[in-house]
């Protein structure tokens, strides 16, 4: 374990931050608070983490709809998030975004992403950029096992290596997209093996485990980083929650829904730290409590905020027109 | 005989040499007013219509539909019914408003040079063994002298050129003061090895002119000064100002109007032809530069009026007295060392609304020099 | 002035601003062509009408990069590449592939400016051919402007002259917003003079090419050099039109529109798409609702028809429309008054 007890302390934060601000997101969503509908991340939190802890604020991702975890991880402002969300002035977007559309470019988040497979070209430029500029900067697209089988996704695979760019596409492979399940909508073996059509290095890793995902992205990104070599992780995490708030679940089964949340991925990291004596539970408690009172004083504050001034409709469509 | 009015083949835009006559609009021997349709004609690239310029009765149309003639041609004749055919006739011979036979196309007149590292472009005309330089003013350029430098080619060697930071030349300025742009401008001859020069300076290029002629009195033969900068502090800053910051043909027309006596003698292809250099790369910075070194606090740095008694060579000033520009009072008092001639009705741009007089008042000034 | 083709004023164009700034870089299919063929040629074609010739040369592969015919990762990345610092210009080719990579240019690059509540500066081009005239049939011949005109944070260029490219061009590719900048590849080979210099031309300001009082022409494209012939023969049977070329359709000069027909009363749009929601209607209905008052005929509508771009030669020039049409149009709102008049 290379980590340092300052670095398991920032990671187990951000997965508890995560957790309480999707729980608290999807608890105002249903209680309508919350315009529009939110996609929750629950059960993905080591991935997002995991990834994240190797990159540096000049590194970018871009994410998908399911994209709250990856804006925490990579830092984005979580007040900010809150505001956005709930629709109120004063959003990472100004209120003009939503859930599906958070960008922090400051801190290297590219956007959440409304189009399944959008976001793997848009990584693949921001690797085109870091390549051009010389700035050692690496770019991540997070996607799902659904928007694995978007055409935007082969030919980002493909020309990632065609202009030998610094990328590295994380598939989050939760079992289903939208409403329908892996085995039934990907052909082939695995995503991680589509790859190696492409001349792609690849690693299959559980997403449940912080420190799976930590050490194989290091790796991913190192080589990324240091010789231009993109490949693909495929991640397998669990959704705990429906495709949207909502989302009453009806094909999954009882069973299932059950054993997923046997495999909490704090948890894991929970026990991991605490039998190796890294940290002890008081100290992970603390962090817990902290990151729910941290979440709950935000969101009180986003419902009390005050909406986007009615002039926003109309600004920010260009620089200059 | 003062009835008598000439409609000549207008010139739209800097760079239109000859324009055809598509189409007359009114009969010989109709009546007019000032400022109807009477003839269409058209260049290679603008057609449009030429408005009478007085009332009266179309007497004369000296170039039928479907020929091509020069800039400047008499077209028709407009007159009262008393003038008779004959004063008509006088008037229609003696008109010569003089193009030469125009034998090198424009691309063979347009040249260039490099000086200290800055490529000047010019205008060349002419074969004689008098030399004369024509500079132009703030925001113009070589070709603004139309056919005021045509005529002149006819008896002399006429170079316009192009300031640095205007039309064809470089357009970085490295000073941009009258005298440091005096000292480009005696590279310039120099490098031409034209030795010494009438110089025919309008506004701007008239205060270059002056700086040159204080500083190398053996490059300078004569000075026709027209509408001359560092005569007097008060210039129309505003109008600098909004010249470097039009950026739309809209904005640029109302500016440009400034300049003329007759607003509506700007065109849309005058325009046209100074928001093409406006927006060449460095020329705002270039037109700043000047700015700010000639007029820096919206008064004009340079204030020469007392030194013109210091000149050896005949000088003399055209001003058009409805100068919005620079005001043409800042003649007042100087009719002891310049010949000062006042046109009524003309703005800042008499070699544009009365070239003649600007032709005559130049030869007359060229010839006078020793 | 020196005369020069459409096809070098563009390339002119991106040559003087690669070598002004390092971040803009050129990509699409074979903008240099040839990489890893037999002939071991890196520069072999140059676009496949030879715009882009030379640059690969000049800039190297680093920033004249050749792609795989994968269109939305083209357009992806370029817009992922102008979020994060570049200054890309994509080539699409032919217009008509914009149906298989739109979203990442109308989803994504369109929106990132609005969606991000105005942090992202998305300073990206993309230049396709458009227009039909070569006889290459409905997959590679249409006008899409319209489309793209559509589409809030996009910036549509539809250029008629080699002066006007180059100028537009610079300004694009200085511009912080994404622009889509359309060449209509019948006018490769179109002169004109051109600076060799580097300047731009402002959107949003329409040319005016003629002046005339009798009624307004509003064209793009190629249709400007039909439109102008028209408005020629028109004035030979004493009828004078105004020409006017908006330049580009978003942002659009609705001024100088409404004035001229203030001016004139009278209205012929002349556009080679399609129809139906189009430029043509756009602008008919601008005027119908701010100058509606200044109108003396109703506004003639000079387009393609509502089918798709043929082959056959007869057919394909059926399908374009020409001199006379404009001519016919005119005349009809000229004659309006005088019919109601009598």
């Amino acid at each position: 374990m290379q980590l340092d007890r300052d670095l398991l302390c920032e990671a187990y934060r951000r997965m508890a931050t995560i957790r309480a601000f999707e729980e608290r997101v999807g608890a105002d969503s249903l209680a309508g608070l919350i315009p529009g509908f939110v996609h929750l991340y629950v059960g993905g939190e080591a991935s997002a983490v995991g990834v994240c802890m190797n990159l540096k604020d000049g590194d970018w991702i871009g994410s998908n709809h399911r994209g709250h975890g990856h804006c925490i991880a990579k830092g984005c402002d979580v007040r900010g998030m809150m505001l956005e969300i709930y629709g109120k002035e004063g959003g990472l977007c100004g209120g003009k975004g939503g859930s599906m559309h958070i960008a922090d470019l400051d801190k290297g988040m590219l956007g959440a992403n409304g189009i399944v497979g959008g976001s793997p070209p848009l990584a693949v430029g921001a690797a085109l950029s870091a390549k051009c500029l010389r700035n050692n900067g690496v770019a991540v697209a997070f996607l799902g096992d659904g928007a694995s089988n978007q055409g935007t996704t082969a030919e980002a695979l493909n020309m990632a290596v065609v202009l030998k760019v610094p990328v590295v596409f994380v598939i989050e492979n939760n079992g289903y997209g939208e409403f329908t399940a892996a085995s039934y909508h990907s052909a082939g073996v695995d995503l991680a093996t589509r790859a190696a059509g492409f001349g792609l290095p690849s690693t299959k890793v559980d997403g449940k485990d912080f420190f799976a995902v930590y050490d194989a992205a290091q790796d991913a990104i190192e080589k990324a980083r240091k010789y231009l070599q993109p490949s693909v992780l495929e991640v397998s995490v669990n959704r705990w929650h429906g495709h949207f708030t909502g989302d009453p679940q009806p094909y999954r089964s009882a069973d299932e829904l059950a054993a997923v949340r046997r495999q909490d991925p704090l948890l894991i990291f929970r026990k991991k730290v605490t039998e190796a004596g890294l940290l002890s539970k008081e100290q992970l408690d603390d962090i817990d409590k902290n990151a729910s009172t941290f979440i709950d004083r935000n969101a009180k504050e986003a419902i009390a905020a005050s909406v986007p001034d009615a002039q926003a409709l109309l600004t920010d469509v260009y620089v200059s027109y | 005989m003062s009835n008598i009015s000439a409609i000549i083949m207008p010139r739209w835009g800097l760079t239109m040499e000859e324009g055809t006559v598509t189409g007359w609009l009114v009969s010989v021997g109709a009546s007019i007013q000032s400022g109807d349709d009477i003839v269409d004609v058209e260049s290679s690239k603008l057609s449009g219509t030429v408005e009478a310029p007085a009332t009266g009765i179309l007497r004369r149309q000296t170039v039928p539909e479907g020929q091509s003639v020069p800039t400047g041609t008499l077209l028709g004749v407009i007159t009262d019914q008393s003038t008779t055919e004959s004063e008509i006739d006088e008037f229609v011979q003696s008109f010569k408003v003089v193009v030469p036979e125009q034998t090198d196309d424009d691309a063979a007149l347009a040249r260039e040079i490099d000086v200290d590292g800055h490529k000047f472009s010019y205008l060349r005309m002419g074969d004689a063994p008098k030399k004369v330089l024509l500079i132009h003013g703030f925001g113009g350029d070589a070709s603004s002298w139309g056919y005021v430098q045509q005529s002149l080619s006819l008896q002399y060697d006429t170079i316009a050129l192009d300031l640095l930071g205007h039309g064809g030349s470089s357009k970085s300025v490295p000073d941009g003061s009258l005298a440091g742009q005096s000292g480009n401008v005696a590279a310039f001859i120099s490098a031409l090895e034209l030795n010494n020069v009438h110089i025919v300076g309008h506004s701007m290029g008239a205060g270059i002119a002056l700086a040159l002629a204080f500083s190398r009195p053996d490059l300078v033969s004569s000075l026709t000064l027209l509408a001359p900068v560092s005569l007097g502090g008060e210039i129309n800053a505003d109008y600098l100002k909004s010249f470097i910051k039009a950026e739309k043909r809209r904005d640029l027309e109302a500016v440009l109007r400034q300049l003329f006596y007759d607003g509506s003698a700007v065109n849309r292809a005058l325009v046209d032809d100074v928001i093409k250099y406006k927006r060449l790369d460095g020329v705002t910075e270039a037109l700043q530069t000047i700015l700010s070194s000639f007029a820096p606090e919206g008064d004009q740095r340079d204030i020469w009026r007392d030194r013109l008694g210091e000149l050896k060579v005949p000088v003399t000033i055209v001003w058009g007295k409805n100068d919005q520009i620079v005001p043409s009072s800042h003649a007042d008092g100087l009719e002891s060392v310049a010949n000062v001639i006042l046109i009524e009705n003309v703005g800042h741009m008499p070699q544009v609304e009365r070239p003649d007089q600007v032709i005559a008042a130049a030869k007359e000034t060229i010839e006078r020099a020793k | 002035m020196p005369k020069k083709s459409m096809r070098t004023a563009i390339n002119e164009a991106m040559r003087l601003e690669m070598r002004r700034d390092p971040t803009v870089i050129l990509l699409g299919e074979d903008v240099a062509g040839g990489r890893g063929g037999t002939a071991e040629l890196e520069d072999a074609v140059g676009g496949v009408l030879g715009v882009t010739k030379g640059l690969y040369r000049e800039f190297g592969p680093e920033r004249v990069i050749d792609t795989p015919i994968t269109e939305s990762a083209i357009m992806g990345a370029a817009a992922g590449a102008a979020v994060t610092g570049l200054r890309p210009i994509a080539e699409l080719m032919f217009v008509d592939f914009m149906g298989v990579c739109f979203d990442q240019i109308f989803n994504q690059a369109a929106k990132f400016r609005y969606m991000f509540g105005g942090k992202a500066k998305t300073p990206l081009v993309v230049r396709a051919m458009s227009g039909a005239g070569l006889r290459a049939g409905a997959q590679h011949s249409q006008s899409l402007h319209s489309i793209f005109t559509h589409i809030p944070g996009l910036k549509v260029v539809v250029p008629s002259d080699p002066y006007d490219a180059k100028g537009l061009l610079i300004q694009a590719i200085r511009d912080d917003d994404p622009v889509i900048f359309l060449e209509h590849k019948a006018m490769y080979d179109l002169e004109g003079e051109v600076p060799d210099g580097a300047y731009t031309i402002p959107f949003g300001e329409a040319n005016i090419l003629r002046e005339g009082d009798d009624v307004t022409i509003v064209a793009l494209a190629r249709m400007v050099h039909v439109s102008m012939e028209a408005a020629k023969k028109l004035q030979e049977n004493g009828i004078k039109a105004t020409v006017i070329d908006p330049r580009t359709t978003s942002p659009l000069d609705e001024q100088t529109i409404l004035e001229s027909v203030e001016n004139t009363g009278r209205l012929v749009v002349v556009d080679e798409a399609n129809p139906r929601c189009s430029f043509a209607t756009d602008i008919a209905a601008l005027v119908a609702d701010k100058a509606f008052n200044h109108l003396r005929a109703p506004i003639q509508l000079v387009t393609a028809p509502h089918t798709p771009v043929p082959f056959a030669p007869n057919l394909e020039d059926a399908y374009i429309p020409n001199t006379t049409q404009v001519i016919a149009a005119v005349l009809k709102v000229m004659q309006h008054d005088r019919n109601r008049a009598a």
